[in-house]
């Protein structure tokens, strides 16, 4: 079966449980199971070529100018991973079924469970480093919803955000290091990495680049001093610890040390620094699991101490240290998911995982008692269980250590945690299951049904035979995953139950006589232990954390405090330092161009503008005359536009103020009409400071820019030379909108529609509320005029109507070749329809009104996107336009070009728009009684009867 | 001959442009300000078709046209919301 497959499947079959929950829980395991099952056989058919020493491959360019590409590769270290997590997973997926309560939402379970799945593939297979890091940090956020799976305990998602802190921020070190790392070989692909060991190691780069791959590594592999997230996250489900916190999860830091191992290990720092943290992780582990009462975390802390074991053999940099460390990966997954199936068994029969409670269940449970005994026995590192050779190969390798001059250092710390680890490993028998029956077991303790018992009974099963005869059951596996992790040919080796009386098999006596004087002493010494301070991981994660997040409140509150004056001042004043650094530390040219002289009409433009300008500063508070001053202001920019010839500008400048100056009359009747005054005199004075500063200089910068010549040749002159070439059209800016420019505006027409149907969902939702009486029983703020609808206003503008649209088509029409187009026209045309609804009402005109608005701006966008579109029939790029000539008889020979149509479809977006836009805020206005049946009325109660049939308002009488 | 007509209309023009700014600065209230920004508007026409015409230009034509069709809107709204608050009913 293909890599794609294999790493696919898992996330497609994520679909199924969710959906097949409502068939029942049976569907929905099964359809976990199938998946896991169809994908573990899709991995078992590459067994043969993996034996064989091949590496399969499966290559996919993805973004390979990002150097990011989907290839997988699958040797005997990714055989190895997957082969543990597809296969530990079905295992989990069975267990799961009778462990989870019907309580529990099982399709959820299982859909996390198989993206999790999907996710450790994808690690263990990619050949790609960024590919790697993307499945890496999957892991992480599946797990989080896995851990935190039982939402409504705060253990849980406690439990879950701390590893998320912990497992995310150690990815994050280890993308630097990974970029780092691409950045010195110069390729991200892993297969060509492990070819470059000389390169990398010679580099100046090596040690951050190690330092930060192997913070990713051991938060994830819980090593010291991150491995305080683990115990914290056994809030989750059992089958949950037993899958991610036993087997898989925590093994993808140690499969990346061992994936990396070609290239990294090897030199001092490496020894120093991944054997080091191995062993400290290793006896801390073994100690604390010791004194742990609660089940789970007693093995949370031995699944750290195994851990660290392995990643102190992987720090040894030997080739038969490697080959160690691969096998206790296998039988550490067998025996401590077993464990951790068992006591979740404990757990689900008895009521309690607490050591203190229980006792005495070799009877009541005698099937569990067999799993758990065969288990502790391996982890205790007793022949003839596969914990046993494994436990064996590691201390004759510390022996050959030396750890700075000291020969005794390495074996002598790996003798006392081989030691606590036999001590803890009994005392989980002991205490749990020996000793005498008791009469105060939360709940009556029996054996579970078969199917939780099964899956932990077929892991034992393994660690039998596998300690009996792990050459043969094992053995090709073994070897060829170590010579995947050392890249090369391997010493001699067999994996053997009995190697004679040596070293080893005297300190592993020590050990196990040693761990069971530790059990007889373990009263006397838990006392001493609770009597000892001891830093308590989680209050000190928890203060750090609620620090950061303390700095992170202050620096946010002090940037943003919600004054727009604050964010100004912020921004111009970052963007005046960089001026200055800018202006003080680059060069400048000598002028190139004369300074042209001023006629006097200008001038008096200028004075206007800025006279303007100057009193909308002093009187803005007073925001009716501001808007009239805005408005002189537009006025003098369009006019200084014409004179600078930029026409088209000047049209679209004018036409935009127009509707922005009704809409913000339509708004300033709901609002307040004068500006309070919120900042003392002070900070206005700092402000004016600020902004007089950034003023000047921007208006020094536009004078340098002005009078020089570019230094770089301008796009203008490619935009002259073929805009009608290419483009068909004469009216260079036009062409730049349609066609040159064409998606961006295509972009831009919907970014306005989306906006007009924002507001208009806003307006719905706020009419909807409790908003709507407060508007309906509004009183004018001063007296109103009586005429609503001015006799000669309405004439006018309906006599004005089609003149208005036919100036709108006569711009639209000639946009392409001359000043105009789509954009100007639409807001003429929307301002032909506002000035209705202004002089004869709301009313009257919705009346008249028959096309929704939201159907103008779709229609709109559909025309644009067809005509883009269009091109493709052509065989060319989404909106490449075309031009022809048409000769009709009566008329004079035209051109059509596609543009056009592109523009129709911008001219009905933005039609579409400003009325949506308009006529929802005008709509907060409404109040019972505006209908009137005269839509030119002069105050109807002057000269008519009023009509019984309608209601006329009281307020539209004096004033 | 039209070269001086059109400097004298500049001139002229050019002056009201000055005294529209002149009440607009130091009048009260809004109404004559309103007022005042409509007459600009008007003066803003003659001075952009005078311009086309000392350049013999039509390009601004159109320019003009929509201003003096605008500017009345614009007047209209602002009239709408002095009179009555509220300028769709």
């Amino acid at each position: 079966m293909s890599l794609f497959l294999i790493v696919a499947l898992p996330f497609l079959g994520a679909v199924f449980p969710a959906l097949l929950i409502r068939a029942g829980r049976n569907a929905c395991a099964w359809s976990a199971g199938v998946t896991s099952a169809l994908a573990f056989v899709g991995l078992m058919i590459n067994l043969p070529a993996v034996l064989r020493g091949e590496a399969v491959t499966a290559r996919l360019d993805w973004l390979p100018w990002l150097g990011l590409n989907a290839n997988f590769f699958l040797d005997g270290l990714g055989f190895l991973f997957a082969a543990l997590i597809l296969g530990i997973g079905l295992l989990i997926i069975l267990y799961a079924r009778f462990y989870l309560s019907r309580e529990d939402p099982m399709g959820q379970f299982y859909t996390y469970l198989l993206l999790f799945q999907g996710a450790m593939v994808g690690i263990v297979l990619s050949d790609n480093i960024l590919l790697l890091l993307v499945f890496w940090e999957l892991t992480s956020l599946s797990s989080f919803l896995l851990i935190g799976y039982w939402k409504h305990l705060p253990e849980g998602r406690q439990g879950a955000r701390m590893a998320l802190a912990v497992t995310g921020s150690g990815g994050l070190a280890m993308i630097a290091g990974m970029l780092i790392l691409g950045h010195i070989v110069g390729s991200y692909d892993l297969s060509v990495i492990l070819q470059n060991k000389e390169l990398i190691q010679a580099s100046p780069l090596y040690l951050p680049a190690l330092i930060l791959i192997l913070l990713g590594c051991f938060t994830k592999s819980a090593q010291f001093p991150f491995h305080f997230w683990l115990p914290h996250a056994m809030a989750a489900p059992t089958p949950v610890s037993a899958y991610l916190h036993s087997a898989t999860m925590v093994k993808a830091g140690l499969f990346l040390l061992a994936r990396m191992w070609p290239v990294l290990a090897g030199t001092p720092e490496w020894f120093y620094i991944v054997a080091t943290t191995g062993l400290i992780t290793m006896l801390l582990g073994a100690v604390i699991a010791l004194f742990k009462d609660d089940l789970k975390a007693l093995l949370a802390f031995s699944t750290v101490s195994h851990l660290g074991l392995i990643t102190m053999l992987l720090g040894f940099g030997t080739e038969i240290a490697a080959i160690a460390a691969i096998f206790h990966i296998i039988n550490h997954a067998t025996f401590k998911a077993a464990l951790f199936m068992s006591a979740g068994i404990i757990d689900h029969e008895t009521g309690t995982r607490d050591i203190k409670r229980l006792g005495g269940l070799r009877h009541l449970m005698p099937v569990t008692f067999t799993i758990a005994l065969i288990a502790s026995l391996s982890m205790a590192g007793l022949p003839p269980l596969n914990g046993f050779l494994s436990k064996e190969m590691m201390l004759e390798e510390t022996v050959h250590t030396v750890w700075g001059h000291s020969h005794l250092l390495v074996p002598g710390l790996a003798l006392l945690a081989a030691l606590f680890s036999a001590a803890y490993s009994f005392r989980y028998i002991a205490h749990v299951f020996l000793g005498p029956k008791r009469s105060d077991y939360p709940s009556p303790p029996h054996d579970p049904p078969v199917g939780l018992w099964l899956a932990p009974a077929f892991l034992v099963v393994l660690v039998v035979t596998i300690g009996l005869n792990a050459q043969a059951m094992v053995g090709p596996l073994v070897k060829v995953a170590a010579s995947a992790v050392t890249g090369g040919e391997l010493p001699y080796f067999k994996l053997k139950l009995w190697h004679g009386f040596n070293t080893a098999l005297l300190m592993s006596t020590v050990a196990t006589i040693g761990g069971l004087i530790l059990l007889i002493m373990h009263g006397g010494l838990e006392r001493v232990w609770n009597a000892m301070p001891r830093p308590e991981a989680k209050t000190i994660f928890d203060t750090v954390i609620g620090t950061l997040t303390q700095v992170s409140r202050v620096i946010t509150d002090t940037l943003h405090n919600g004054a727009i004056s604050r964010y100004a001042m912020i921004f111009v004043v970052f963007t005046l330092a960089i001026a200055s650094y800018a202006y003080f530390t680059g060069t400048m040219e000598l002028p190139t161009r004369d300074v042209q002289d001023a006629p006097l009409l200008p001038i008096v433009a200028w004075f206007c503008l800025i006279s303007a300008t100057a009193m909308l500063t002093f009187l803005h508070r007073n925001r009716q005359l501001a808007l009239v001053l805005i408005g002189v202001v537009g006025l003098i920019v369009s006019l200084s536009f014409n004179f600078l010839s930029a026409p088209d500008l000047a049209m679209t400048q004018i036409s935009v103020e127009v509707v922005s100056i009704i809409l913000l009359l339509l708004c300033l009747n709901f609002l307040p009409k004068t500006t309070p005054v919120d900042s003392s005199l002070t900070i206005r004075l700092r402000d004016a400071v600020i902004a007089g500063v950034a003023g000047v200089g921007s208006a020094a910068l536009i004078y340098a820019v002005m009078i020089r010549d570019f230094s770089f040749p301008t796009i203008s002159e490619f935009h002259l030379a073929n805009s009608y070439k290419g483009g068909g059209g004469t009216n260079v800016v036009n062409v730049i909108l349609v066609d040159f420019r064409g998606f961006d505006t295509f972009g831009e027409i919907i970014v306005l529609g989306i906006a007009a149907l924002v507001i208009f969902a806003l307006t719905e939702a706020v009419l909807a509320s409790n908003v709507r009486a407060y508007l309906l029983n509004r009183k004018p703020e001063w007296p109103q005029s009586g005429d609503a609808h001015p006799l000669m206003m309405v004439v006018v503008t309906r006599v004005m109507m089609p003149i208005a649209l036919m100036v709108a088509a006569y711009i639209f029409f000639r946009g392409h070749n001359l000043p105009g187009g789509g954009f100007i026209a639409g807001l003429v045309a929307a301002i032909a329809f506002v000035m209705q609804y202004m002089a004869s009402g709301f009313t009257w005109a919705a009346e008249r009104q028959r096309i929704f608005y939201h159907g103008v701006i779709g229609s709109g966008v559909l025309i644009a996107a067809a005509t883009g579109m269009g091109a493709w029939f052509n065989g060319l790029p989404f909106l490449t336009s075309a031009f022809g000539y048409v000769h009709l008889t009566p008329l004079k020979e035209f051109e059509l070009a596609t543009a056009a149509l592109f523009d129709l479809g911008v001219f009905l977006a933005v039609l579409g728009a400003v009325m949506l836009a308009l006529e929802s805020l005008s709509r907060f206005a409404w109040q019972p009684g505006m209908v009137t049946e005269h839509a030119m009325d002069i105050n109807p109660k002057r000269d008519d009867p009023p009509d019984p049939n309608t209601d006329q308002p009281a307020s539209e009488g004096e004033a | 001959m039209i070269t001086y007509a059109t400097y004298f209309a500049f001139a002229c023009f050019g002056a009201a442009l000055m005294m529209n700014l002149w009440r607009i600065l130091t009048s009260d209230g809004v109404g004559v300000r309103v007022l005042a920004l409509d007459t600009m508007v008007i003066n803003t026409i003659a001075l952009l078709i005078l311009y086309g015409i000392s350049i013999s230009s039509e390009i601004f034509f159109e320019a003009a046209m929509i201003i003096a069709m605008l500017g009345f809107v614009s007047t209209v709204a602002y009239a709408r919301f002095m009179l009555r608050g509220n300028i769709i009913e």
